[in-house]
């Protein structure tokens, strides 16, 4: 079986490849259907969802419009948790690429390094880089980033780990192969699979941790975001419920989706093989 | 032995099982039928992949999931076990029927006390009280040979060896004294003197108890050692079926003979001189410990791997190096190609020190030394065309792309894979991929190859082939050998020269056919005596 | 002995971990743009040059950095968290004002998540090929996918705002002047929804690590070695394979601690519940970096705390732990 059949076998994954579309397609659109800034205020404030043309999810506080905001803040989601993710496999992946592969005392202190970032709790210290570094999509993504990577660098170095005594790499090192060309060329492609799985949840994770930074008031002032959005709208939940569900709704679709097409990758990654023997 | 009662306690009749759609056959077993008498050892064999654990899996209800029986009958006291509910089948399991299996290491709960793991038998059964449930363990571990049973009822696995865990097994599947012990290849996994012990364990208790055993297995030699009658097994059907002694002397179906022939038992190796007497390696008081760093709940702990260790090896020769597990063969084999390095002592390879170099200096010598791995499912990188698995060596070492590759092409061919340098691993079956695991060893023009349990993994037929490509190799190059294996029959089929290892050090160490005629150790004499099914040799040699 | 020597082990662990926050803070600090006095002073006293330069007396920041490093670590050693120029009062004193309330949150959501989680997870895997197995799979899901902060407001609307059943905000009803069991009583009924939003995220990742914990666990040859002795379904799933199942996830328990404290800042900030949550919303509002920080360092000190003993358990649990010797 190939790879997107076997992907299509589970159907929540495929369910989550289409809610995931929409999405993307929505980020896409949103200068399109929206050129003016979701910032302006542009009717009355409070304007509950479908009373006028226009403006189907309503307004908030200040007048703005609920539906524009919600599509621009699906490129801001995005973006985000794709950078900060790239970002963190860039810092976890060659860490413990060769944590694992030279193992002793490297192995030691570099996996104390990621023990002591793992035990911070992690929304906590995002939290204080951010306001430290003052809010910017840039702090953002860093303090993302700088939180996400260590369980990024465990895999890496447990597969690794489990990797280099493999006879294949025995066997290379034994032809006279360098490290680098061992490293690049026989264990990390074949350790590629699960990284791959956790990419795709880590972009979850981190649109969670950028919606739950804005909510506190820690987002980039100049883009809309959907934590934002039911930040600002927390204090007038009793008045105006739909302020804080539409945003939240559609964190939920997009984390949901990201989660299922995880899970549609690993099953298509990693086919469990059959254990049975006769 | 005369079957004194008509019905057999056990009656499979047109037995068949499917596999799950995408299996790589139709049928796990096909139209099975045999009886099993009471108080007999009826041997089920076959190679793996034969389905000679099916039907006993089927008998016990514990079929994989996906895998069911779609016809036939298993009768067994008046009822078709095929068709009974699953509540009737569960008391049937433990108390009438036992079964215990390959994986002692982990067959056993690993959180619970070895006692209370026996007394749940009695529990599941509703037999017993509390107290009387632990005499009765305690009386079981006693009667399986454990030492210290008092001590041992309260341990955990983790505590006990491979041997005692098994004999654990055996005083589970004893407890209630079933009619029927379905022992699913309980030796495979252990060490060949504690494979000749709880063979003997269950012979002894066979006939304590007057019980039927249906003993699957892969080898010829413990079919030799223990059964009555014998079921030869291949791709899910039955190929010979008989009394023991009958099939082994006289067998009727080829594959039998090929099965029986296979197998290295009564060989004994021929006289042999090296062809020259060039020293090639040579290791002097080899030495390595390993150093388990101590954990928070361990104390560090270390193990003599290699102990003094000496020995040479001139060219043109093969020098077997046997031992069991823990005897530092693969160690000092590790240690030669430098995947270790020793802690003190002298090796040097045609006159240069391999024992000093490192780093860059070793990378370019590396070359000189290559090895066979034992497992041909590990041994090829998954992701890698298997033309340029071989040709990755030399192009390592500055051969141009182009030429390596084609240098590739012409050992595929030299070792019977002519033209399947395109392909990936997963195509070939595992006795391809030990072959195409020579020709990379071949690729650099090694001075020596240091085979580690290279055939160990194989069945014995693709086993014999192996053997034969090697011997074949070695007379077209002349090649320098060091043969590393657990299995003394393998070693008297290639080696010149057989160097008996135990706990770190050599044992004994002399030509082949001496070793096997006139073993000056007891530890060889005891290694060769634990080889199921030998007792020709034995009788030679004393 | 062996257990005394884990412990011990474990606190030096720990002692140096915190160490290691507290450099880790003050290099924040020097991070942190602008006056690292008006930081410290919250910028209450930005328009203030005489307070700064009092403050900057202080702390001793005309002096190079490795004296005001030491300044910092010694004042930390005993207890001195510096002030709150805009709460008017020491750091500590105001975490420590906070703390009970967080840690009821905190530790009612854990053991809530944890004993739900498992028992849910353990029913999924015994019905892992039912609806009802991929039912719960299917919540666990997308209570995974769900922002904490979004349930605890839709969790306000409907329970407080729509239902009138619990209320919405605070620790407890104010001037009841309720006392024992009542107070309790009423402290309970405030817990209510904080501890549910929080655990319910918490809940899920532990339904599915216990499902493919004990599918796994289903797998391993003494499953098949306890059916061949002619156990019940339920003593096995119960004593051979839950058991063996519930290591992993002790270890995992411990791991997520640290993200319920987290949590806790959600929560906290969403229901007004005076724990050390609300109070790093509050220091944020504000830019206090110095309760800021504070905060941040005991809540590292809490998840060090969860993690010492889940550890402490797992070395109860697993034999070849207890054993050893």
């Amino acid at each position: 079986m190939n790879f997107f059949a076997r992907f299509a076998q589970n159907r929540g994954a495929l369910v989550g490849l289409i809610i995931l579309t929409m999405i993307i397609l929505m980020a896409i659109s949103a200068p399109l259907l929206f050129p003016e800034s979701p910032w302006r205020m542009v009717q009355r404030p409070f304007l509950p969802p479908l009373e006028l043309d226009g403006f189907p999810m309503g307004t908030d506080t200040m007048g703005r419009n609920v539906a524009a905001g919600l599509m621009h803040g699906a490129w801001v989601s995005l973006l985000i948790g794709l950078v900060s993710t790239f970002v963190a496999l860039v810092i976890g992946v060659p860490l413990g690429a060769i944590a694992g592969y030279y193992g002793g005392l490297l192995d030691d202190a570099l996996m104390r390094f990621t023990e002591f970032f793992q035990i911070i709790p992690n929304f906590a210290l995002a939290i204080v880089l951010v306001a430290i570094m003052q809010p910017s999509v840039t702090s953002i993504v860093l303090a993302i980033a700088l939180v996400s990577w260590p369980p990024v660098a465990r895999l890496v170095r447990a597969e690794f780990m489990s990797l280099r005594h493999r006879e294949y790499v025995e066997a290379a090192r034994l032809v006279g192969q360098s490290n680098r060309t061992i490293i690049l060329r026989q264990i990390l492609p074949n350790a590629m699979s699960p990284i791959i799985v956790m990419a795709s949840l880590m972009v979850a994770t981190a649109i969670l941790l950028e919606s739950s930074l804005s909510f506190l008031g820690l987002g980039d002032p100049n883009v809309m975001s959907w934590g934002y959005m039911i930040g600002a709208a927390r204090t007038v939940i009793r008045q105006a419920w739909w302020l804080s569900f539409f945003p939240g709704l559609a964190i939920l679709l997009t984390v949901l989706a990201l989660n299922l097409v995880g899970e549609g990758l690993d099953d298509a990654l990693n086919p469990k093989l059959s254990r049975e023997r006769s | 032995m005369n079957h004194t009662t008509d019905t057999p306690l056990l009656s499979l009749q047109g037995l068949t099982i499917a596999l799950p759609k995408g299996a790589d056959r139709a049928y796990a077993v096909e139209n099975l039928s045999y009886d099993v008498q009471r108080g007999e050892i009826l041997c089920v064999v076959g190679e793996s992949g034969s389905g000679k654990s099916m039907a006993a899996n089927a008998v016990m209800g514990l079929l994989p999931k996906g895998v069911r029986p779609v016809d036939g009958k298993a009768i067994f006291a008046d009822q078709d076990l095929l068709s009974i509910t699953e509540k009737q089948h569960r008391e049937l399991r433990g108390l009438r029927i036992g079964m215990i299996f390959q994986e002692p290491m982990t067959a056993l709960n690993p959180l619970m006390r070895v006692g209370a793991q026996i007394s749940e038998v009695f529990e599941a059964h509703g037999q017993l009280n509390g107290a009387e449930r632990s005499i009765k363990a305690l009386e079981l571990l006693t009667e399986v040979g454990l030492p210290e049973p008092e001590k041992a009822i309260r341990a955990y696995p983790f505590q006990l060896s491979g041997g005692q865990r098994q004999r654990v097994m055996i005083a589970m599947a004893l407890a209630l004294e079933p009619e029927l012990l379905i022992a699913d290849e309980p030796t495979t996994a252990l060490d060949v003197t504690t494979q000749a012990q709880i063979l003997d364990l269950i012979i002894d208790l066979q006939k304590r108890h007057g019980m039927a055993v249906m003993f699957i297995t892969h080898d010829f030699g413990v079919v030799a050692e223990i059964a009555t009658r014998v079921c030869v097994m291949r791709q899910g059907k039955i190929v010979e079926l008989g009394e023991a002694r009958d099939v082994l002397a006289n067998p009727q179906h080829e594959y039998t003979r090929a099965l029986i022939e296979a197998i290295p038992s009564d060989v004994v190796p021929e006289a042999r001189g090296a062809e020259t007497d060039t020293p090639l390696l040579d290791v002097k008081n080899l030495n390595k410990v390993f150093r388990s760093k101590g954990g928070l709940f361990k104390p560090a702990r270390e193990v003599r791997a290699l102990n003094d260790v000496s020995f040479s090896l001139v060219k043109g020769e093969t020098i077997g190096i046997v031992g069991e597990s823990g005897s530092g063969k693969s160690t000092l084999g590790r240690c030669i190609v430098r995947l270790e390095t020793p802690d003190s002592g002298l090796m040097s390879l045609s006159g240069t020190d391999f024992m000093t170099l490192h780093g860059e200096s070793l990378r370019r010598e590396r070359k000189r030394v290559q090895m066979i791995f034992q497992d041909p499912y590990a041994s090829l990188n998954p992701r890698t065309r298997v033309g340029m698995a071989i040709a990755q060596g030399p192009i390592a070492n500055g051969i141009p792309k182009q030429k390596a590759l084609a240098q590739a092409d012409d050992l595929l061919e030299l070792v019977g894979l002519a033209n399947t340098a395109d392909r990936f691993p997963h195509e070939f079956s595992g006795g391809q991929r030990q072959r195409i695991g020579i020709a990379r060893a071949l690729a650099l023009e090694p001075e020596l190859i240091v085979a580690d349990e290279a055939v160990s993994a194989l069945d014995v037929s693709i086993q014999a082939q192996i053997l034969e490509l090697l011997e074949d190799l070695k007379q077209k190059f002349s090649l320098s050998l060091l043969f590393i294996t657990h299995d003394l029959r393998v070693a008297a089929q290639i080696c010149d020269h057989i160097i008996v290892m135990q706990h770190g050090r050599i044992v004994e160490q002399g030509p082949a056919r001496d070793i096997f005629l006139a073993p000056q150790q007891a530890y060889t004499r005891q290694l060769l005596d634990a080889i199921p099914g030998r007792p020709e040799a034995t009788e030679i040699a004393s | 002995m062996l257990y005394a020597r884990l412990i011990i082990m474990r606190l030096l662990k720990a002692v140096i971990v915190l160490f290691l926050i507290v450099i880790f803070n003050f290099f924040l600090i020097q991070m942190a743009p602008g006056d690292p006095a008006a930081v410290m002073a919250g910028e209450a006293g930005a328009t203030d040059p005489e307070f700064l330069r009092q403050l900057r007396e202080q702390f001793g920041l005309d002096q190079p950095l490795y004296v005001q490093l030491w300044r910092y670590i010694s004042g930390i050693a005993t207890l001195d968290f510096g002030y709150s120029y805009r709460q008017q009062m020491p750091v500590f004193d105001l975490i420590m004002d906070r703390m009970p309330a967080t840690l009821l949150l905190t530790g009612t959501a854990f053991v809530m998540s944890l004993g739900l989680g498992i028992l849910a997870g353990s029913m999924a895997a015994a019905r892992a090929k039912k609806l009802s197995g991929s039912v719960i799979m299917a919540l666990a899901l997308v209570f995974y996918a769900t922002p904490l902060f979004w349930v605890a407001l839709m969790s306000v609307v409907l329970f407080s705002v729509q239902l009138d059943w619990l209320p919405a905000y605070g620790f407890a009803s104010v001037g009841t002047g309720y006392t024992g069991f009542a107070l309790a009583l009423d402290i309970g009924k405030h817990l209510i929804l904080p501890a549910t939003t929080l655990a319910l995220f918490f809940m899920a990742i532990y339904t599915r690590m216990t499902r493919t914990s004990m599918l796994e666990a289903s797998q391993q040859d003494y499953v098949k070695t306890a059916r061949s002795k002619g156990l019940a379904s339920g003593v096995i799933q119960r004593r051979h394979i839950l058991r063996n199942a519930l290591l992993p996830i002790i270890t995992l328990a411990g791991l997520q601690a640290g993200q319920m404290v987290g949590g806790a800042i959600l929560t906290e900030t969403v229901f007004a519940w005076p724990g050390i949550g609300r109070l790093m919303f509050e220091a944020l509002m504000q830019r206090d970096y110095n309760l800021l920080l504070g905060i941040f360092f005991f809540s590292a000190a809490l998840v060090i705390l969860f993690n010492i003993i889940t550890d402490l358990v797992y070395g109860l649990v697993d034999p070849r732990i207890k054993e050893a010797s």
